[in-house]
């Protein structure tokens, strides 16, 4: 028979709230259904969320590390899996197996610059690590956030990315590709940013999370800073059926993006990366 | 009868007459036991109650996109290769329930099957898939996270394996150091022997279990010369295979040349129908499939064999990732003999050439590689001409 250890079986988690982000993304927070279950994680890892009788996708977790005791997710709605988690309500339950995969390298940053690029979604498996990085603020060098959208109305947690932008010790800067009348911040791709912010490309430590388009461009934009191969840190989405490295679909050349990722050292890819329908 | 007691490693004679006691022993045992019989115009692996349900008197004729059965004037019981089906099929099911659930108001209530699986005795396995089912040893057990239904039916399996007596037309093990010759994990090997009327086996022994259920049934040792006569069997199947890969530095060679031309052309004629990883013992991808019942009630969810050839394998939003042909198999080709290393310390192919008999347009494994490191070495025979004539 096969026992409770199964990691292929998702455990209960009830859901505490829905906030809507955009018109397409939204947050929820969720309790396990057994009362005290903690759910520790590290930022950048990811779950399989399952919505009953309808199916399972991989999903960042979005919430604090420091507070396991509930678990955020951010998604965007596009297909059958992530538009019934869309309908949910509070008081519904979803199943949860994981966390799963590689993390942000925060431990190894220590004392570093931290340049963080995200585009879309992409902002909701870096939110962790900005917790902690915020945090822990004394341990680190300077903190910068670039974050792109397609238009303003497209930005995600905008009264977290205030109230980032409002201190002293963090670099917030937004950019959109679009926008009508009244917007008064950057236009123009997540990659025009890099050139204008604060860091010492030899003690930074770069993560990027977005399409993979816009992951080809900033690496080039921050290598052309000086910023070496090693030290930029990229999240990779794959198509993904266990999240254990067991289904053989989120291959990615050597490399299972589900166990071996989604968190990847620039370097150690270079051969692969970039490379068409690897 | 009071026959000496068995030790690991000693050979013993068995004689086909008393064959059905070896199965009627693993049966009594308990044993699901499993092995080659006639079906769907092949040999395939099926339940064996009786010793008559082997292909008796029958062989197989494989060459690349070609398979057929053929009678012969003769009882052996093995005088084939192996068929489009493997055992992986009875390790790894091609279609699983992984679970059900109930839906209890808000919440849900999980049921795993409660499981029984009867321990399989697998019968008659070939060296080529002994190193297969290590291979998937290592893919399904050997990372952070084990496969429980794999598990469940892989431990405590028995495996009565045979030296192959004759090669298939497409088999390149030897190449692979996969066979043909059973070097170990087996409980019991057999080399079968038709000599002047006299039908018998030469048995390796290989566990204490496998020792232990010989010792129940007529046999007797193995002289000097018996033992000789089985090393000859294998010798001689070695001799007949045609067909090999050069695997000196082949995951260099692959990674090297993952814009080769020589994937284009194979595209051309591969039809992406994902037969060479149904018939691949060591392919190991799945999807899953989730179902509910009418009243929406009951889900379940399936895990069911699945292939890098669909457009569907590599789906993510927008498209999937290798929407060519080409891409695909160059995902098949690397995985098997180079990224395999990477991920489990040990190639993906053992040589056993379904992937080449089960091709319906005859694509061969081997000639891809040579085709590949071929044109390398002319390449590489160019620049250093090159270089010399530079030189002069
Ligand atoms: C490690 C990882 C982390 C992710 N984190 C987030 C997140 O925090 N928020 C978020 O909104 N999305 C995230 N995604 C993307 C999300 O998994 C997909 O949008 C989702 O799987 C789509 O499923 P669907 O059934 O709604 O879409 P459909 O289009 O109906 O899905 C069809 C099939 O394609 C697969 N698929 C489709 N798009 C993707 C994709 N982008 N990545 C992987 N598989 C895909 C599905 O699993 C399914 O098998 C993440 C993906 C990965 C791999
Ligand atoms: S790739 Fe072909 S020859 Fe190699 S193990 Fe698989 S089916 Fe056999
Ligand atoms: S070759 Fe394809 S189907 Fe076989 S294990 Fe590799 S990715 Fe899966
Ligand atoms: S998602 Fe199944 S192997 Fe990575």
């Amino acid at each position: 028979m096969i026992k409770d250890s199964n990691p292929m079986l998702p455990a209960q988690f009830c859901i505490q709230w829905v906030r809507k982000e955009t018109h397409d993304t939204f947050t929820i927070e969720l309790k396990s259904t057994n009362g005290t279950h903690e759910f520790p994680f590290s930022a950048g890892q990811f779950n399989m969320l399952y919505v009953f009788g309808v199916g399972e996708a991989p999903i960042s977790i979005s919430g604090d590390p420091s507070k396991p005791e509930v678990l955020k997710h951010t998604t965007r709605s596009v297909g059958t899996v992530t538009k019934a988690i869309s309908k949910l309500k509070k008081g519904d339950v979803l199943g949860v197996r994981g966390p799963f995969g590689s993390y942000w390298p925060l431990e190894d940053s220590l004392g570093k610059d931290i340049v963080i690029v995200t585009g879309g979604i992409g902002l909701a498996p870096l939110r962790p690590a900005l917790y902690q990085l915020i945090s822990q603020r004394e341990k680190y060098g300077r903190i910068v956030l670039l974050y792109g959208a397609r238009m303003p109305e497209d930005l995600l947690y905008k009264k977290e990315l205030e109230q980032w932008r409002g201190r002293f010790d963090v670099e917030v800067k937004v950019t959109v590709d679009s926008a009508k009348g009244n917007w008064r911040g950057n236009v123009g791709v997540v990659t025009t940013l890099i050139p204008r912010a604060q860091f010492d490309p030899l003690q930074t430590i770069a993560m990027i999370c977005g399409p993979e388009v816009m992951i080809r461009f900033t690496i080039k934009e921050l290598q052309n800073c000086g910023i070496k191969t090693e030290n930029i840190f990229i999240s990779m989405e794959r198509n993904m059926k266990c999240g254990i490295g067991l289904c053989g679909h989120c291959q990615f050349g050597f490399c299972f993006v589900c166990k071996d990722g989604p968190v990847f050292r620039l370097d150690r890819i270079k051969a692969i990366f970039g490379k068409r329908e690897i | 009868m009071t026959a000496p007691s068995l030790k690991i490693r000693e050979t013993a004679i068995l004689e086909s007459t008393h064959f059905q006691k070896l199965l009627d022993g693993l049966i009594k045992r308990g044993y699901q036991v499993v092995g080659p019989t006639l079906g769907e115009d092949a040999i395939v692996y099926d339940e064996l109650k009786s010793v008559t349900d082997l292909p008796i008197g029958y062989t197989d004729e494989q060459e690349g996109g070609k398979y057929r059965i053929k009678k012969q004037n003769d009882k052996a019981f093995f005088n084939h290769t192996v068929g489009p089906h493997s055992w992986k099929k009875f390790l790894f099911p091609s279609e699983l329930r992984m679970w059900k659930a109930k839906r209890n108001g808000n919440t849900f209530r999980f049921l795993t099957d409660n499981e029984k699986i009867k321990k399989f005795a697998f019968i008659g396995v070939r060296s080529c898939d002994i190193h297969a089912i290590f291979i998937q040893d290592k893919v399904f057990t050997g990372g952070k996270f084990a496969d429980p239904h794999y598990k469940l039916r892989r431990e405590g399996i028995f495996i009565l394996a045979v030296n192959c007596g004759k090669a298939g037309g497409t088999c390149f093990c030897a190449s692979m150091n996969a066979g043909p010759k059973v070097s170990s994990g087996f409980d019991l090997a057999l080399t079968e022997i038709l000599k002047n009327d006299r039908h018998y086996f030469i048995v390796e022994i290989g566990t204490e279990l496998g020792a232990g259920i010989l010792h129940e049934i007529p046999y007797k040792i193995a002289n000097d010369e018996e033992k000789y006569a089985a090393d000859i069997v294998v010798k001689k199947t070695a001799e007949q295979i045609c067909k090999s890969m050069d695997t000196a530095n082949i995951k260099d060679l692959l990674y090297k040349n993952y814009e080769h031309p020589r994937w284009d052309d194979a595209a051309k004629r591969c039809l992406t129908c994902a037969n060479c990883t149904m018939v691949c013992p060591t392919c190991f991808c799945t999807t899953v499939e989730d179902v509910t019942d009418l009243t929406g009630e009951h889900a379940e969810r399936w895990r069911k064999w699945d292939s890098c050839f669909t457009m569907d394998f590599s789906y993510i939003h927008g498209g999937s990732i290798r929407s060519s042909a080409k891409s695909r198999y160059r995902q098949w080709m690397t995985h098997k003999l180079a990224t395999w290393i990477d991920q489990f310390g040990t190639s993906g192919c053992v040589g056993c050439g379904r992937c080449i008999t089960w091709c319906p347009v005859a694509i061969d494994i081997t000639e891809e590689v040579s085709a590949i490191r071929e044109s390398e070495q002319t390449t590489e025979k160019k620049t250093t001409e090159g270089l010399e004539e530079q030189r002069s």
